[in-house]
């Protein structure tokens, strides 16, 4: 018996091509199993790595701008506004515990107009590295929660050591201060969100930025209840406040920080509005991204 | 197929690419060249048509598929806030690769693209043909599958591009698949065992570089110059002469299997070209004849 006949040459050059295909789609498919998981970490990895090479900046900027600022205005001008007014000048508190838990969540402000404006056009732009990590198994949603990721680490390393300042100060007279810091993240991120969104809109900076910094940073600095109560503006104005982030997050700092008296309710609607800011800016980001790496 | 509103920027292209082999797709600037491979790499949706690459559709598994593709874009996207090496470490990690792994890679790496010594400098050092090795160097990071190439020695010196299709070679030797365009006759034949010329979008001839050649040219071409403005003017004289004229503004191009003996009649003619060269065909004949445009305009 010569035994069965041979399978023809191209028989077996199909089975070895749909075995080696079907070998490849395997690979495949546990490639993508890690970058699936974890890729929003990996791209924050990389925001770690490119905010070593500014290392000094960010330790400058934490603890060298909170010293600044809490000296500046906690201790210079108190001396003039306490001293005028009397020694509990604003809600019973001295000028000092009134603005600290302000300028920490402008702080977590000023990290988020660093951090989610020109590293977005440099990423999707001028040093298109979101586009090498789509080429990469990333999707476009993971690089926008990687950026936010890391910059939430490093805001709230930079509120953590700008609260612990504030302890030096002595402006933290409540036990539930450490809470601020929380509210100083929330505030930064729903603040971030959507100003990255809006960056990741801009083709070109012809500068759009520079204007959203003066036209709407500054003037939200200076409207939201920060050196001052909202309460002193006619109520014509009070708009601007109730409707900035700043003003909810330094109001909800401000209650975790020396119990600033206010209705729950009204501590509830900050931190609902932030949270709905940083929901709206989050998933607008994440479409941005789709529509710019996919096209 | 793909389109941007009414343009269809890649109308029917279709081919495929056995596992080893170095595929080109060889066309000018704007044929669709660029969205094809963005298509194959799995980062842009398809307006219509089939797409299967490893056997798996790119709209639902496009992670997947990446994570066995290596990609060099056609402008450097490297990180120039990193280093050299860190922009290879970080690379790695997108692909979900231990630190470890990545580390040691990193290092095999940057002595396959000859920057060895260059590990800590920074990006915007290197020099053009450096930048390109190091992009390629990332792209290999993964041990990929298929490596897609966009136009890899475009705006690069002579000598830059032939250390850069050395590098290229060896992976091709080693078995690594290539899928590449190019606007560079010579490149298409140094580096494609088989490839498509492009054009509009379209598939215009598919083989190898020598059958494309043979099919679409003859075996050797004279090209003559009369000067600028007497080119059209003689042409009319050199009909009969060669298989096959082409007249374009600098020079004409007689198409023969024998270039001295056509030279040789136009001289006998009484003609007396100012300079006149007798070469071999190449593909930028191939794409003359397909598409009657030369591929660098």
């Amino acid at each position: 018996m010569s035994g069965l006949p041979r399978s023809t040459s191209a028989e077996d050059e199909f089975r070895d091509h749909s075995e080696a295909s079907a070998t490849a789609t395997r690979r495949a498919l546990a490639g993508g199993r890690n970058p699936r998981r974890w890729g929003a970490w990996y791209v924050a990895e990389h925001r770690f790595r490119v905010m070593r090479s500014y290392t000094g900046t960010v330790i400058v900027a934490g603890i060298g701008s909170p010293l600044l600022y809490l000296y500046a205005l906690g201790v210079g001008l108190a001396t003039i506004v306490d001293g005028s007014v009397g020694a509990e000048p604003v809600g019973g508190v001295s000028y000092l515990v009134f603005v600290a838990p302000a300028l920490l969540a402008s702080a977590a402000i000023t990290v988020a107009s660093e951090e989610f404006t020109y590293p977005i056009m440099l990423g999707y732009k001028w040093n298109p590295t979101f586009s090498g990590m789509h080429a990469a198994p990333l999707r476009p949603q993971q690089i926008a929660d990687g950026v936010i990721l890391s910059v939430t680490v490093r805001m709230f390393v930079n509120a953590v050591l700008f609260f612990a300042l504030m302890l030096v100060f002595g402006a933290v007279p409540s036990p539930m201060g450490f809470l601020a810091v929380a509210a100083a993240v929330l505030t930064g991120l729903a603040f971030g969100a959507v100003l990255m969104a809006y960056t990741s809109t801009l083709e070109e900076d012809t500068g759009q930025l520079a204007m959203v910094m003066r036209f709407v940073v500054l003037p939200m600095t200076l409207f939201s209840g920060t050196f001052f109560p909202l309460t002193v503006f006619p109520i014509w104005l009070q708009w601007i406040g109730w409707i900035s982030p700043l003003w909810h997050g330094t109001e909800l700092a401000r209650v975790f920080t020396y119990g600033y008296p206010e209705p729950i309710w009204l501590t509830i609607v900050h931190v609902a509005y932030l949270g709905t800011m940083l929901a709206v800016g989050w998933v607008w980001a994440r479409r941005i991204a789709v529509r710019r790496l996919r096209k | 197929m793909k389109r941007y509103g009414e343009f269809a920027a890649v109308d029917g292209i279709s081919f495929e690419v056995a596992p080893g082999e170095s595929f080109g797709l060889l066309g000018p600037n704007g044929a669709g060249k660029s969205t094809t491979m963005r298509m194959v790499g799995a980062v842009s949706t398809r307006t219509a048509g089939d797409l299967a690459i490893l056997g798996l559709d790119p709209d639902r598994f496009g992670p997947e598929i990446r994570s066995q593709l290596g990609v060099v874009p056609q402008s450097d996207n490297l990180d120039t806030e990193l280093r050299v090496r860190e922009n290879l470490l970080v690379y790695g990690r997108y692909f979900g690769l231990p630190r470890r792994f990545v580390a040691e890679r990193a290092d095999e790496l940057l002595a396959f693209a000859q920057l060895e010594d260059k590990g800590k400098a920074k990006v915007d050092s290197l020099s053009g043909g450096m930048k390109r090795r190091l992009t390629i160097a990332r792209a290999l990071i993964n041990d990929p599958r298929v490596l897609l190439l966009d136009e890899p020695t475009t705006g690069l010196d002579p000598q830059a591009r032939h250390i850069l299709w050395d590098r290229l070679f060896r992976l091709k030797e080693q078995g690594t698949t290539l899928l590449l365009t190019t606007h560079y006759m010579d490149e298409a034949e140094q580096l494609c065992d088989r490839l498509v010329v492009v054009d509009k979008g379209r598939i215009m001839a598919e083989g190898t570089p020598a059958e494309l050649i043979r099919r679409y040219s003859t075996r050797e071409v004279l090209e003559v110059r009369f000067g600028s403005d007497r080119n059209a003017d003689v042409a009319e004289q050199l009909a009969g002469i060669g298989d096959r004229l082409e007249v374009l503004p600098d020079r004409i191009l007689i198409y023969s299997a024998n270039g001295e003996a056509e030279l040789e009649r136009i001289t006998d003619a009484g003609l007396h070209p100012l300079t006149s060269l007798v070469r071999r065909s190449s593909l930028e004949d191939v794409f003359l004849r397909l598409t009657g445009r030369s591929l660098i305009e």
